[in-house]
């Protein structure tokens, strides 16, 4: 498989994946608000946090609302990582691997990205935006089930299946990451007041809805049977081997698609690396003190793990489009 | 836009589908009379399916001069064009006969140049032929075969006859759509496919295939083959990554290719490997910055010397342009009876050549009634169309002519057929013509009809997608009811 090509479909992987973490996130995000009264203070500027996305926000919007954060992570196509611009580099990845690709991964690619377009002016209110959404979120796993089925499962295979892992060990952090902020005193109450944020009350709701933005809540409740809390489900998001949407499981994926590439041994070191941030951290500690400081190193580990995949596999051609990880 | 044949009117053309108004030919009649029974609501629905369908296959072309939207949907008539197996026959043989020629005179240009020695084609052509690579000289590809894949345009006049426009023998496109525009009408019309028998063309990419896995420098089952093309950019990339896909052929940029020892390798995730065949979508000019244009970022630098040492090949081969020239184009008729011993199957467009200053002359005078082509542009660029040009255009046209005679061919304004295209009132007769796809190997090919391209505005010639033209597909169909 040619490197340029290799890289492309790596891509493909990564924005299909994050097509479809945006959304969740969006979706989740709106449910959360509803149920959420108005002292709560949880505000829609977290979001814009969670995608590290302030400056490029703060350029073109004076109010954080959810209007405009809506906007800025839906439908705005000067924002990178807006759910029309991650799909509109999924299909031009797609676009320019068509050789490669199944054909009929190639043209729901094409529909998915035409559809959102036609589709995501409407979608202000909550309710269309809801539907569209939800309408992202199953296309794209129509998308991924497609690929599984009719694609061999060859480098190309791999190089998207390793792509999706990363991407989604990477945004199942920052959702980790939503509930954290969400509940952390410093960011929830006024400078100056005492600890216990005005949010904690709402803790148990807080931490189902992440579970729930990740389709994760049912196998959750299978798993740990006890009732929702914030100790268990950052165990089970971070290191459960089981929930394709774990840390801990992404990262075996990870690993195991790499040993069926040549010269593995320097990504397979990082993923090691990143493994043992996994399974070394000590949860409950956490989360009195030092989750986001830790969430922060897991997440650079991931782009040392990025960066040893392209130098391994890609550098060989310099890269025409400038893409960002 | 419910059609009624009977107000259905090609005039003095000569009309594929209909003879005269409400008389369909005999090998249309039962797509004329299913046309007619559509309601005005099916036909449009029909004719949304099939835009919609084109925009989710994600069929596109690149116009240049666009910027931000550069891919554009591939514009296409619903209505197919019916040509019979018997008429189709004969066009076949002198596709074939015609390309068997060409590859003659080529590879005897590059070598003993005896049809010069003969005086069958005059030498000075050849030394003023923009298109010949000296670099080429010696050269003995296989098979003694320089254009492996040559796209013909074809056009009929009032009487229905077939004429060769012009031989397309450096990278001739528009294959993909012509597969592309029968997936589409079989989403369309499905029904249709019950009442015709209509020759299959699907099998194009394996003859591709195996006419270039026929030409590879090392004896193996499975050679290494691969698409160049210039990039996402380029106005065919749909075509180039098309066939790539159908071949199973990685699609290769300049960048992926490397030289080393003469021979190319492409760079790949487990390191450098071997390439055997290069079907390239690039340039002569671009091929090889060590040879050719040293700016090239789309080439590869060594590939021609990888190529004439024998380790690489290339389709076409360089310098296989030298017999795409609107003039040379003149004497195939020659080259055909030089070489082949045969009489031509098919006959050229009576042309004018401005080189020959008797004919020049006749050119000038005659401005007005005559199309005047440059020899080596292609795409329908820097033609004059005599009779609808102004006397302005005419001037300055002559004036160009006057400068570089060996540059500039004419011919009548052949009256192109026509068949019916639908439009908002149902339908309306617009000219069309049609380039089939020729392979040379080890063996020949011919596809079963082409790509019918037509031009969608009104009593307009110009059918090139680049001009806003369109398409049809095209059917082989047995004469025999089904």
């Amino acid at each position: 498989m040619l490197s340029r090509v290799a890289e492309r479909i790596y891509w493909l992987g990564r924005y299909l994946e994050r097509t479809e973490n945006t959304a969740r996130l969006l979706t989740v995000y709106s449910n959360l608000l509803l149920d959420l009264p108005r002292g709560a203070k949880v505000g829609w500027h977290t979001l814009v946090e969670i995608t590290g996305s302030q400056g490029e926000f703060s350029k073109s919007y004076q109010n954080i609302d959810e209007r405009s954060v809506n906007r800025f992570l839906l439908s705005d196509q000067n924002n990178y990582s807006s759910v029309i611009s991650s799909l509109a580099l999924a299909r031009e990845n797609a676009r320019t691997t068509r050789e490669i690709i199944p054909t009929e991964a190639w043209e729901q690619i094409n529909k998915l990205y035409l559809f959102t377009k036609e589709n995501m002016g409407k979608a202000t209110a909550r309710g269309p935006r809801h539907q569209l959404l939800q309408d992202i979120i199953a296309h794209c796993q129509q998308i991924t089930g497609l690929l599984a089925g009719a694609m061999s499962h060859n480098s190309g295979y791999n190089f998207l299946r390793l792509a999706r892992s990363l991407e989604r060990a990477d945004m199942t952090t920052r959702i980790v990451d939503v509930g954290s902020i969400t509940l952390l005193p410093s960011l929830t109450q006024p400078s100056g007041a005492k600890a216990e944020p005005a949010t904690r009350p709402f803790a148990n709701m807080i931490w189902m809805s992440v579970l729930h933005s990740l389709s994760a809540y049912q196998m959750y409740r299978q798993h740990v049977l006890d009732r929702v809390n914030g100790e268990d489900v950052v165990t089970f998001l971070l290191q459960d081997s089981q929930f394709p949407r774990a840390v801990g499981h992404c990262l075996g994926k990870l690993e195991s698609c790499l040993k069926y590439l040549p010269n593995n041994e320097a990504a397979l070191k990082q993923v090691s690396m990143a493994v043992a941030l996994v399974n070394d951290a000590n949860i409950a500690e956490l989360l009195d003190s030092g989750l986001l400081e830790y969430i922060d190193e897991l997440q650079v580990q991931f782009a040392n793990v990025h960066a040893c995949i392209t130098e391994t596999w890609f550098l060989p051609v310099v890269s025409e489009q400038q893409q960002s990880a | 836009m419910q059609i009624d044949w009977k107000s259905y009117n090609p005039g003095a053309f000569y009309d594929e589908l209909i003879s005269s108004p409400g008389h369909p030919r005999k090998s249309g009649r039962i797509l004329a009379r299913y046309l007619a029974s559509l309601k005005s609501d099916d036909l449009q629905q029909r004719k949304t399916a099939a835009e919609l369908a084109i925009k989710a296959m994600g069929i596109s072309f690149t116009v240049y001069s666009e910027a931000g939207n550069i891919d554009r949907e591939w514009p296409f008539d619903i209505i197919p064009r019916i040509i019979t197996e018997t008429q189709w026959q004969k066009t076949s043989q002198g596709l074939e006969q015609r390309l068997r020629a060409l590859n003659c005179f080529i590879d005897d240009i590059y070598n003993d140049q005896k049809i010069l020695k003969d005086k069958v084609v005059p030498a000075e052509l050849i030394a003023k032929s923009v298109n010949f690579r000296k670099e080429c000289i010696g050269m003995k590809p296989r098979h003694g075969v320089w254009a492996h894949i040559c796209g013909t345009d074809l056009i009929r006049d009032t009487n229905g006859q077939f004429y060769v426009l012009e031989d397309n023998l450096r990278v001739p496109s528009g294959v993909s759509y012509m597969l592309e525009n029968r997936k589409v009408t079989k989403r369309v019309f499905p029904e249709l496919f019950e009442n015709y028998n209509i020759l299959p063309i699907t099998e194009y990419p394996s003859h591709l295939f195996d006419t270039l896995a026929a030409i590879s420098p090392r004896p193996l089952d499975y050679p290494e083959v691969v698409v160049l093309t210039p990039g996402i950019y380029n106005s065919a990339y749909f075509e180039h990554s098309f066939l790539a896909q159908r071949m199973g052929a990685e699609l290769v940029e300049g960048g992926d290719l490397v030289v080393e020892d003469d021979c190319v390798y492409m760079r790949t995730i487990n390191g450098l490997s071997r390439v055997d065949v290069i079907y390239r979508r690039i340039d002569d000019l671009f091929l090889d910055p060590e040879v050719f244009n040293a700016d090239s970022a789309l080439g590869v630098p060594g590939l021609m010397r990888a190529w004439l040492k024998g380790n690489v090949a290339l389709a076409n081969a360089p310098g296989a342009g030298v017999a795409d020239d609107k003039v040379i184009y003149t004497y195939v008729p020659a080259m055909i009876k030089y070489y082949l011993g045969e009489d031509p199957l098919l006959e050229n467009v009576p042309s004018y050549l401005c080189v020959d200053e008797k004919q020049c002359q006749h050119v000038l005078a005659n401005l007005d009634k005559l199309v005047v082509k440059p020899a080596n542009e292609s795409g329908g660029y820097g033609m004059l169309m005599g009779p609808q040009a102004s006397k302005k255009e005419r001037a300055e046209f002559a004036k160009k002519i006057k400068a570089n005679p060996r540059n500039y061919m004419a011919q009548p304004l052949i009256s192109l057929s026509t068949a019916p295209v639908l439009v908002d009132r149902g339908a309306e007769p617009r000219h069309i013509d049609l380039r089939p796809f020729v392979l040379q190997g080890r063996d020949t090919y011919v596809t079963p009809g082409g790509l019918t391209r037509v031009a969608m505005v009104k009593g307009s010639y110009i059918v090139n997608s680049s001009q806003g033209g369109g398409s049809k597909d095209t059917w082989i169909v047995s004469d025999e009811e089904r």
